[in-house]
């Protein structure tokens, strides 16, 4: 008995040396052993518009698009985006970029090499980040007083 | 502050307000900067640090930092536009936990396998890796060191580890993890054209008619590519998409032919079309006679798995590659067995699926292009998979032509131009040479001034193989860079986890951010990332693109390519090498590997002058010459004058990549074809120059049941994959909020049909289990991926739910490659 306890004593002082540094992707679930993974959530369907981190970001998704049929016969989200439809959707019309081609010419309507438009469009859903990120918008850089003297690349 | 719609328009109305008065606004108040000199921006470029298509990306700095990213109009690959894990690029070095000094386990300050990880100095870091290395030299030789590197190392950062390894510590022990990526596909390609990769380009799709999928699912793992077929499709009514997979995906959105197989039937349906082929009357008898040649191949040759394993008393397999010499009317008897019938039964698929797909091959007037990755490459028969999709290429003459042609596609920026041509792999050396080959060896000793016999000329350890030894104390002194293979490796629980922990092994991890892998290592260092260094990678079509260094890496974090040249300081020839082989090359006693290795004459040839004038390069800094361009002029000495041209460095820091072989300053986008390919001489029409005789080969090889099937304890078929989200083990994009928020944690995908026979809805937790290891998920029914009754897809990118805990480390006996795509699982609610 002493032995097994000194053994399982010895087990979680390893476990707990090795959880010390951890990989914030995991949490602190040891490799070898295994959790109950987070429940489901939905996505967010505020339809709030969310500020973008730089202004080439292509914009979240602020509501569900569970069901939507996006294949080659229909975009379910032109329905609302298109140029033609935004008026009486009330929703963002897809950005100019959207109807040039490969070559740079604008197009009649949305270029068919945009058409898929979760490749760059996602849905959120509300769960706290993993690891917070210290990315700095760029706005934020000017207004503490950066200036172009401290341009990049520059030893 | 939050403020509420109405109290933001109040606010912003009563700051316009005094803007327009002239009163002067607090400094904070100010809605909009104007002044030209505050708000520009440099922009660069680069090649986006992702997958293996290889988009070029323009990268905004701003005091240091990055600050945007978007889709570079000029590059060819993506003209303007990114997925959106390329969006977020400008965030993936900013997450909070990057690590900035090294870690060594210890415990009273002194370095101890069951101690804690705790910070040193570099200079401690080193002192402690190269007295395990050395002691692992001095107890048991080159072959107890190893290295498993990767398809993101940049091409110089492979090359010089490569040259450590091979020429330093005389080890063969490198690879890649490119091994679990595209083993296969190097296999299928130097085995029937004698050269690696393919002979086409993206240029394909504009000049395409037919798209077929072969167990890729491009529109999630290969979006910009996808974007270029789905204008292809959408713009050009005569265009067909065609998708195989063994579930339904979104690649199934765009196309007009679906096929869903029982898993590792595909060999079948390939064998079925070619005989389609051979019966209809479509062989390309020309094409064939000129240019080809046929083989029957060795079967029954096992799964790659530990040798006391039963599946590995198979007839051939110590001789997995072998075959023998055949005729056309052998080739045609040997696939005349894969009929209609028994296919349409074997495979699942229905027969006018399968007649109509067989019928866009044959058709000598419509132009096929076949894409094949994962689902091909992962798979115990990967190898023979490449082949036999080549086999329809070659018997049709569909093939180096404009919209023709078998295309591999790559998960890895630079799974081609530094895993594949550089050649990490524990076989391989530059230029397609391999290490068993005695002038090739020859060839690479001339270069590297190296005493002939300096290379060993054995295969080292591949992947898997590198975690078996782990686990039986013979692989000792590791060094993992540039990749997560605690999470990537296969069979975690029985494999990889006790070799890391091994109380033998001593383990360095190289990473940006703590990984599962980090957490398993004995030492971690800090590692520079992506523009963070000077760099350079090989897109899947050819294509070597440079970037400069743009901002710096944080704390003491130092690129890959700094560790592996200061840690060579370490070691003094004499302890690295015999006397014997020194004594061919009596100048390099009392020098040290790095005098030896990076300030050759070659490598130290280009002063820090030449790095471009505003861009910082902290390894020409920290060395005192430009190591890049000296590493890279190096190497394309290896494949200059035999189609691996590579052009002059110089050319690439100002050219949106290039697609060798670059010959007289022109790239090549069409390879083995008159007109096109600069080696192909005028009247020759085709020539795959790679073979001695110029033709390439058409191998019989037949179908062969998977490793693993599912049975009654273990019911279901297991697929894992990836996720558009996220890019590999999510180490980076799970770091950055609105891709963790897009796709936070894995799930298991499985058929509502399923779920009801097993008691369990959406949503709920259960565990997945094979006869090795088990994890928890969540079941999804909805959702993106359709699997059919019996198959559930999984995919890996999760830290937190570790799926390569079930998988089996069968491979690929030819390739090397694990299937990661065919296990046999059960589910039980938890």
């Amino acid at each position: 008995m002493r032995i097994l306890i000194s053994i399982g004593l010895a087990a979680l002082c390893a476990t707990a040396a090795l959880a010390q540094h951890i990989d914030n992707a995991r949490g602190p679930v040891p490799v070898m052993e295994e959790h109950t993974p987070p429940p489901l959530q939905n996505p967010d369907n505020s339809d709030v518009r969310r500020q973008r981190a730089y202004a080439m970001q292509p914009p979240i998704i602020p509501h569900k698009i569970e069901g939507y049929q996006t294949d080659r016969n229909a975009n379910r989200c032109m329905m609302c985006h298109a140029r033609t439809r935004t008026e009486q959707s009330q929703a963002p019309m897809i950005s100019v970029s959207h109807f040039t081609d490969r070559d740079g010419n604008f197009l009649a309507e949305l270029s068919p090499r945009r058409y898929f438009c979760l490749q760059c469009h996602v849905p959120q859903v509300p769960v706290k980040p993993l690891v917070e990120n210290r990315y700095i918008d760029v706005e934020t850089m000017l207004r503490r007083g950066g200036s172009a003297s401290t341009l990049p690349g520059k030893e | 502050m939050k403020l509420t719609r109405r109290e933001f328009f109040k606010q912003s109305a009563a700051l316009s307000t005094a803007t327009a008065a002239g009163i002067p606004a607090t400094a904070g108040a100010a809605n909009i900067v104007t002044d030209a000199a505050l708000t520009k921006l440099q922009w660069n470029k680069a090649p986006c640090r992702f997958c293996g298509v290889g988009c070029g990306v323009n990268v905004a700095v701003r005091d240091g930092k990055v600050v945007a990213t978007h889709g570079d109009i000029n590059a060819e690959v993506n003209r303007g536009i990114n997925c959106v894990k390329g969006y977020f690029l400008s965030k993936i070095m900013y997450g909070a936990d990057r690590l900035t000094e090294p870690l060594l386990r210890m415990k009273d300050g002194k370095y101890d396998k069951n101690g804690e990880l705790q910070p040193v100095s570099w200079d401690r870091a080193f002192d402690v890796m190269a007295e395990q290395f050395k002691k692992a030299l001095r107890d048991k030789g080159p072959t107890s060191v190893g290295m498993f590197g990767s398809g993101q190392w940049t091409i110089w950062e492979g090359y010089a580890a490569a040259k450590l390894l091979k020429a330093g510590f005389r080890s063969n022990n490198i690879d890649p993890n490119a091994r679990h990526c595209m083993a296969s596909a190097v296999a299928g390609f130097m085995r029937t054209f004698g050269m690696d990769e393919p002979m086409g380009c993206y240029d394909d799709i504009e000049n395409g008619q037919v798209f077929v999928l072969w167990g890729a699912n491009m529109a999630e793992m290969h979006p910009i590519l996808w974007s270029r077929i789905t204008d292809r499709r959408l713009s050009s009514p005569q265009s067909r998409v065609v998708t195989l997979s063994v579930y339904e995906n979104r690649s199934y959105d765009l196309a007009d032919l679906t096929l869903t197989f029982r898993p590792q039937t595909d060999l079948a349906i390939m064998n079925y079309i070619a005989n389609h082929i051979i019966r209809s009357g479509a062989v390309n008898r020309g094409f064939v006679d000129r240019h080809a040649r046929f083989m029957i191949g060795n079967t029954d040759i096992g799964y790659g798995l530990r040798p006391e394993n039963p599946l590995q008393k198979a007839r051939n397999v110590a001789d997995p590659g072998g075959g023998k010499a055949a005729t056309f009317e052998e080739y045609a008897a040997f696939v005349a067995r894969y009929d209609l019938d028994s296919v349409a039964e074997l495979s699942r698929v229905p027969k006018q699926r399968l007649e109509q797909l067989a019928q866009l091959y044959a058709d000598p007037k419509t132009p096929v292009m076949s894409l094949f990755t994962m689902g091909f490459n992962q798979h115990t028969r990967g190898t023979w998979c490449s082949h036999l999709l080549y086999n329809l290429h070659l018997l049709t003459g569909k093939i180096a032509a404009p919209g023709n042609g078998p295309f591999s596609l790559t998960g890895q920026p630079s799974a081609c131009g530094t895993a594949r041509e550089v050649g990490t792999f524990s076989h391989r050396l530059p230029a397609d040479m391999v290490v068993t080959n005695p002038k090739h060896r020859e060839t690479a000793e001339g270069i590297w001034k190296l005493p002939p016999g300096t290379i060993p000329d054995k295969p080292g350890y591949h992947a898997v193989q590198q975690n078996r030894m782990l686990k039986d104390g013979k692989l000792n002194a590791y060094w993992v860079m540039c990749n997560n293979n605690m999470q990537a490796t296969p069979n975690i629980v029985e494999e990889a986890w006790p070799g890391y922990r091994n109380p033998d092994n001593f383990i360095v991890v190289s990473d940006a951010y703590p990984t599962v892998t980090t957490v398993a290592a004995d030492l971690v260092l800090p590692t520079a990332m992506w523009v963070e260094k000077e760099g350079a990678y090989g897109n899947a079509e050819r294509r070597t693109q440079f970037w400069h260094q743009l901002v710096s890496a944080p704390g003491q974090a130092r690129s890959d390519l700094w560790q592996i040249m200061e840690f060579s300081k370490r070691f003094r020839m004499e302890e690295v090498w015999p006397a014997e082989l020194l004594d061919k090359a009596p100048n390099y006693r009392g020098k040290t590997l790095y005098d030896v290795l990076f300030r050759n004459g070659e490598v130290d040839k280009f002063p820090t002058s030449q790095v471009e004038a505003g861009y910082a390069n902290d390894e020409a800094k920290a060395f005192g010459f430009y190591v890049q361009k000296g590493l890279f002029e190096e190497y394309a000495r290896f494949g200059r004058g035999h189609g691996h041209d590579l052009a002059p460095f110089d050319a690439y820091h100002q050219a949106r990549g290039l697609r060798w072989p670059v010959v007289d300053g022109k790239e090549t986008r069409w390879r083995y074809r008159e007109g096109y390919d600069p080696y192909v001489k005028a009247g020759e029409d085709v020539n795959f120059y790679g073979m001695p005789d110029g033709k390439a080969v058409i191998y019989a090889l037949p179908y062969e049941p998977a490793a693993e099937e599912p049975d009654k304890d273990f019911p279901f078929w297991l697929c894992t994959g990836r996720v558009l989200e996220h890019w590999h083990s999510g180490s980076m994009t799970r770091r950055v909020p609105e891709l963790y928020r897009a796709f936070p944690d894995a799930v298991c995908f499985m058929h509502p049909d399923d779920a009801r026979r097993l008691g369990l809805r959406r949503g709920d937790a259960i565990e997945v289990s094979s006869r090795r290891g088990a994890m928890r998920t969540r079941v999804e029914t909805r959702g993106r991926n359709k699997p059919p009754p019996g198959l559930i897809f999984v995919p890996w990118f999760d830290a937190g739910q570790l799926i390569n805990k079930v998988t089996l480390d069968a491979t690929c006996p030819i390739s090397l490659q694990t299937d990661f795509k065919k296990c046999a699982v059960q589910i039980r609610k938890v």
